[in-house]
């Protein structure tokens, strides 16, 4: 064992060795180490460069609150996890760590040159510096910021863990597990409650596990504990989350936790999630989250090898670890004293205990004299000596005016110990909106009127010693399983700490900080209300104070002390910035948990999908949809297999996956009335057994959707939706129904998923499928072009459209999903002999385009009417009313100036133009010029020969025959205006 | 006329520790007033439960609560005209709607004794027997996937989720039980 390290004692194994690497050097340490403790029973207390001076750091705390101590840890390259705090990282075997912001190395450190440069790069620097010349800022500036800024390195590797997540629900949630959180837990277990409690150690007891001498009703605290969590693992309603930090609080009390399940093992099993990201409903939330110890401000307070007093005895009962050899304690509260008492028993050297208050007469004192500890009363620190580890102290006597400083004094020493008091952990009171109360009596910030159903316990509550803190929290405990309010509670003590700065001398030798982590220093922040900062939120902005990872855990009180003093007001007069969530930080893996890669979102496939893989499709992303865009064969490009598609359908026969279109059966006595509210189109008068193309408007008179809708029955019709639009028209339609029309008697039921669709068009169709179809006679006079029918096709249900979305003769089977293959592979086959084509969306597009039919969403944009693209045929003008119908009267819907759809020819048959690209009347006019449409689709097409295109001109149907310019770099394409209809205009082919 | 099963391909999913695909079986969405719903039951053998997100079954027929006036009737074998017939006779002459939904999902069963913590991996609702008992069924969401959720058993629950989310259900829940 090390010098550092205790014979005995603490809650660490002596018998099991564990070797780690820090920055390449092989260490030994302890089953039950954090990395901090194995590194301190070293000797290590250099462990990292501080963010912008790179000044030499130490570890402060031991705990979550630690501003230094950010280390790197990793397993292999892809599993590097930096910023880590080593007073949270658990020991294991092989552990390797590395210390952060360091060049070369972390003795030798060239990154220090910031220290030497500091008194001109003051708060603010950045906002002073490049303000100018404004053309610096991107090739100079921002390039050289960021080549400095940032702390650690994040792996370049993906991320190969998992990450899992759980939703949970309970009646009370207990937040932190020391001895107020575990008395609320046992309480409210044992009321009947349905318990979670969480802390982010790995052992749950908090301060008990500080305090061997902790005596709880006659027994020992060790065995108390034992007791406390026997019961409670034993209860099969209490969920007990080590090693879970609950980080923030949402909205009707979901608190999100991040429990670490991996982490502190040496061979993490492969069927173990790394983390786990919990979302707990709680009916009653229990925060037991206990007290931040604050460090005191004096020049050169952040020398390696000083540290809380409290931390000190962490490292000594819980690890068993001496920090230093010779102490010198600052006291700037009561609970210094007893880390002085305990090291020294340990058999640390107490040079001396500082105590910077007037009256410090009182219990502890007259133990520390008891036991014979050097005590000087009214003294400040003027400074500190060494540099990678401290070695001294220069004291100064504090005046009568508790001002003036004059020195007295050095004291050699190898460890400080300092403690300005406690703070009351309510960051996530204040996230869940609570207001935060002062206490004069407490000098410290308390829960006030909480917004949800929460209360404090302990002394995040404010109430300090063991006993007052069990108490409170089994009231706590017994009140949230009841659900009654919390009762206010009565504080018995005092405030006995010490906030701000230390009186200094008037020229301080040395920097004394504030916020360790963001190198925030008393000076800083006077600095920033010399420069007339006033407000806390601005001067935390401009210094940087409590905005680094730790969220001023160990500052932020001590900077709204100095930034009241200097104002000459109060505390609660000054505010505290707002608390936010994460409380510590929390791994992007857990925040996105199950949700990436092929998790990431949904993707949806169609009963027919194997075939078109094995088929080798080429796939697009339409929705969540998988769906095939064209079937390349052999050396084929896209264009070459588009083409080739393209002509099967026109001269013989294609066949097409149209599953994905979305399908709602309406159904009801009241069907046609509803959907002639819903759509622009008569359905009073569609026969049984016919189909019509519906547009649907939005209440502004544009389009939103369309489909063709066939009816089926006197009461039923079968809607069908564009692919994207499925959801949204559904739910419209459920709007309206349920909130206008809850008269109707009529009902929506989606059917999107219950039929695989297939298409077949093109001259053979009829022939192909006659072979199959039984009970439903497919000529042309039984069959016409917008009917539809029932039959039965391969023996299974059939429901066949006769409709076309390619100007060709063409049917639409429509079977029950799990069929869709068969009967697909069914008329694939029965097609062999007439040139079947399977396509994909790509030649459906093509297809379409050389008839002129519209795809919403493409060819609309929200703002385009039926009118517009040449639909105002389908408008019943004579219903009394459909959604969009008063719009349509509003005079900019009926003006002549709208842009309308037409067809674009270019010059050049074979150049295609960029979908999207402007439109001008004339290139003979100075920038910026008038545009007056864009190209809204634009293929080649294979049928014609020629490139083809739709767009959307301004009075562009008046505009027919003239020539347009579509302006892109270099040159101005002339374009001729056209009907959009450029293949089979009088469209005999749907007959065929 | 019987249909070819033959011909019939289900989603599949890939094999997973206490998580099932259960055969396909006959679905319908029916819909109407309390009276349809009451009728229907009848012509079906099936004593309804009086309260709401509660499912009602007999013989292998289940009809679940979705809604005021939607009901998933479960189990009526596809294709067999007696059953529709028989509803549709049972309910002749009062609006409803009655809408084959057997192939639009499929049916999933999660059982076992960690079943309540892999479906809490993307169900945020309270699965204990307590808030959620046996015969309690809601639609809710699943991940990203909108499923009904049925507890068939203290330690058993029917997922019905929609086609094509199958396979990403299906695989979420595959990776929720790895750890058990």
């Amino acid at each position: 064992m090390s010098t550092f390290r205790s014979a005995s004692g603490g809650l660490i194994d002596r018998s099991r060795p564990l070797k780690f690497t820090f920055d390449g050097k092989v260490f030994q340490g302890c089953r039950g180490d954090t990395l901090a403790s194995a590194l301190l029973a070293n000797g290590v207390h250099l462990v990292g460069r501080s963010f912008k001076y790179h000044r030499p750091r130490g570890i402060l705390t031991a705990g979550s609150a630690e501003p230094n101590a950010l280390v790197g840890v990793w397993r292999d390259s892809a599993r590097y996890a930096p910023n880590l705090r080593a007073t949270q990282v658990e020991l294991y075997e092989g552990l390797q760590a590395e210390s952060q912001n360091r060049w070369p190395n972390l003795a030798l450190d060239v990154g220090a040159i910031n220290a030497l440069l500091g008194p001109f790069v003051p708060a603010g620097f950045y906002y002073k510096t490049f303000m100018w010349p404004r053309r610096f800022w991107k090739t100079v500036y921002e390039p050289l910021i960021r080549a400095r800024a940032g702390l650690g390195r994040a792996p370049r590797l993906a991320d190969p863990d998992r990450y899992a997540s759980r939703f949970a629900h309970c009646d009370v949630l207990v937040i932190g597990a020391g001895p107020a959180g575990l008395a609320a837990a046992r309480a409210a277990a044992d009321g009947g409650a349905r318990v979670m409690l969480c802390d982010e150690q790995a052992q749950f007891g908090g301060a008990l596990l500080d305090n061997p001498a902790a005596v709880i009703d006659g027994r020992t605290g060790g065995d108390w504990l034992r007791d406390v969590l026997a019961t409670l693992s034993q209860n099969p309603r209490v969920t007990l989350l080590p090693r879970s930090t609950a980080f923030g609080y949402f909205p009707h009390n979901l608190i999100g936790i991040n429990e670490r399940l991996t982490d502190h093992l040496a061979a993490p099993p492969a069927h173990l999630p790394r983390e786990r990201l919990w979302q707990v409903r709680a009916r009653e939330v229990v925060l037991a989250a206990g007290a931040l110890e604050r460090p005191l401000v004096f020049p050169g307070n952040d020398r390696p090898g000083i540290m809380l007093a409290g931390a000190a005895r962490t490292y000594l009962h819980r690890y068993g670890v001496r920090c230093g050899s010779r102490a010198v304690v600052v006291a700037g509260c009561d609970e210094a004293y007893q880390a002085a008492l305990d090291l020294q028993t340990a058999g640390v050297t107490i040079a001396s205990i500082v105590d910077p208050r007037a009256r410090t007469e009182g219990a502890w004192r007259e133990a520390a004299r008891g036991a014979g500890l050097p005590l000087q009363e009214q003294r400040t620190v003027l400074g500190t000596l060494g540099t990678l580890r401290v070695s001294g102290v220069h004291l100064g006597r504090i005046g009568a005016n508790g001002q003036d400083v004059t020195p007295a004094g050095t004291v050699h020493c190898d460890l400080v110990l300092i403690s300005g008091g406690y703070t009351p952990c309510i960051h996530l009171f204040s996230q869940s909106r609570g207001k935060l109360a002062w206490s004069e009596q407490l000098q410290a910030f308390l829960s006030g009127a909480a917004a949800e159903r929460v209360r404090c316990a302990g002394a995040c509550h404010g109430v300090y010693g063991l006993a007052a803190a069990i108490a409170d929290g089994v009231a706590a405990g017994v009140g949230a399983a009841r659900g009654e309010r919390p009762a206010d509670v009565e504080h018995l003590s005092a405030a006995n700490g010490t906030l701000g700065a230390l009186p200094a001398a008037r020229h301080p030798r040395g920097k004394a900080f504030v916020d360790w982590q963001n190198d925030v220093t008393a000076a800083d922040l006077a600095l920033a209300m010399r420069e007339g900062f006033r407000s806390i939120e601005h001067v935390k902005r401009y210094t940087t104070t409590g905005m680094a990872t730790d969220q001023g855990k160990s500052s932020n009180l001590n900077a709204l002390a100095i930034v009241a003093k200097h104002q000459g007001k109060s505390i609660p007069q000054v505010g505290l910035t707002t608390f936010r969530m994460p409380y510590t930080p929390v791994s992007f893996g857990s925040m996105a948990s199950r949700t990436r890669g092929d998790l990431f979102d949904p993707v949806r496939a169609t009963p027919i999908h194997g075939w078109a893989q094995e088929h080798g499709a080429v796939f697009e992303n339409v929705a969540l949809w998988k769906r095939a865009r064209y079937f390349p064969r052999a050396a084929e490009d896209m264009h070459a297999a588009v083409a080739r598609e393209c002509l099967a359908v026109r001269r013989q026969c294609g066949i097409f996956d149209a599953s994905t279109l979305g399908k709602i059966e309406v159904v009801g006595r009241d069907a046609a009335t509803f959907m002639n509210r819903m759509y622009v189109n008569s359905w009073t008068k569609l026969a049984v057994g016919r189909t019509r193309y519906g547009i649907m408007l939005r209440e502004d008179g544009f389009i939103l959707d369309d489909g063709v809708v066939a009816r089926t029955a006197e009461d039923r019709f079968h809607v069908t939706t564009t692919t994207g639009g499925a959801a949204g028209v559904l739910a419209r339609m459920e709007d309206y129904l349920q909130t206008e029309w809850a008269d109707l008697s009529v009902w929506l039921t989606s059917t999107t998923e219950q039929w695989a669709v297939i298409a077949v068009q093109g001259p053979a169709a009829r022939e192909v499928l006659q072979q199959l179809v039984e009970d439903i006679d497919l000529a042309p006079a039984a069959l016409p072009h917008m009917a539809v029918a029932r039959g039965r096709i391969c023996g299974v249900p059939l429901l066949l459209f006769r409709v076309s979305f390619s100007g060709e003769l063409g049917f639409e089977a429509n079977v029950p999903a799990d069929y869709g293959r068969a009967v697909w592979e069914a008329i694939y086959s029965a097609g062999q002999g007439f040139g079947i084509t399977p396509y994909g969306t790509e030649t459906m597009h093509v297809l379409r385009a050389e008839k002129g039919y519209i795809i919403v969403g493409q060819d609309t944009d929200g703002t385009v009417t039926a009118d517009d693209v040449g639909l105002g045929w389908a408008i019943a003008h004579a219903k009394l009313d459909f959604v969009g119908k008063r719009s349509l009267d509003r005079p900019a819907l009926r003006s002549a100036h709208r842009k309308q759809l037409v067809g674009l020819l270019t010059a050049d048959p074979q150049v295609v133009l960029d979908e999207g690209a402007q439109i001008i009347a004339t290139p003979a006019q100075q920038c910026p010029m008038k545009l007056i449409g864009h190209v809204s689709s634009s293929y080649h097409s294979a049928a014609l020969g020629r490139s083809i295109a739709l767009a959307l001109v301004v009075g562009g149907r008046e505009r027919t025959g003239e020539t347009l310019y579509v302006p892109m770099p270099g040159r101005d394409i002339a374009v001729q205006v056209t009907s959009p209809v450029f293949y089979d205009p009088k469209g005999e082919r749907l007959n065929g | 006329m019987a249909e070819p099963a033959a011909l019939r391909r289900t989603a599949q999913i890939p094999s997973i520790a206490g998580v099932r695909l259960l055969a396909p079986t006959g679905r319908f969405i029916l819909r109407g007033a309390s009276s349809v719903i009451r009728a229907a039951a009848a012509a079906l053998d099936i004593k309804l439960a009086a309260r709401a997100c509660r499912a009602s079954h007999a013989q292998g027929r289940a009809l679940l609560w979705l809604g005021p006036d939607e009901y998933l009737l479960l189990g009526a074998e596809p294709g067999t005209p007696p059953l529709t017939s028989r509803l549709e006779a049972a309910l002749q002459g009062q609006p409803h709607a009655l809408v084959d939904v057997s192939h639009r999902q499929t049916g999933l069963e999660v059982a076992g004794a960690h079943a309540v913590e892999i479906l809490s991996s993307g169900c945020p609702l309270d699965l204990d027997m307590g808030a959620f008992p046996i015969d309690m069924c809601t639609r809710t969401v699943f991940a990203k996937a909108e499923i009904v959720l049925w507890r068939t058993a203290a330690d058993a629950f029917r997922v019905e989720v929609w086609r094509s989310f199958t396979d990403y259900v299906a695989r979420f829940l595959a990776d929720a039980a790895r750890e058990h």
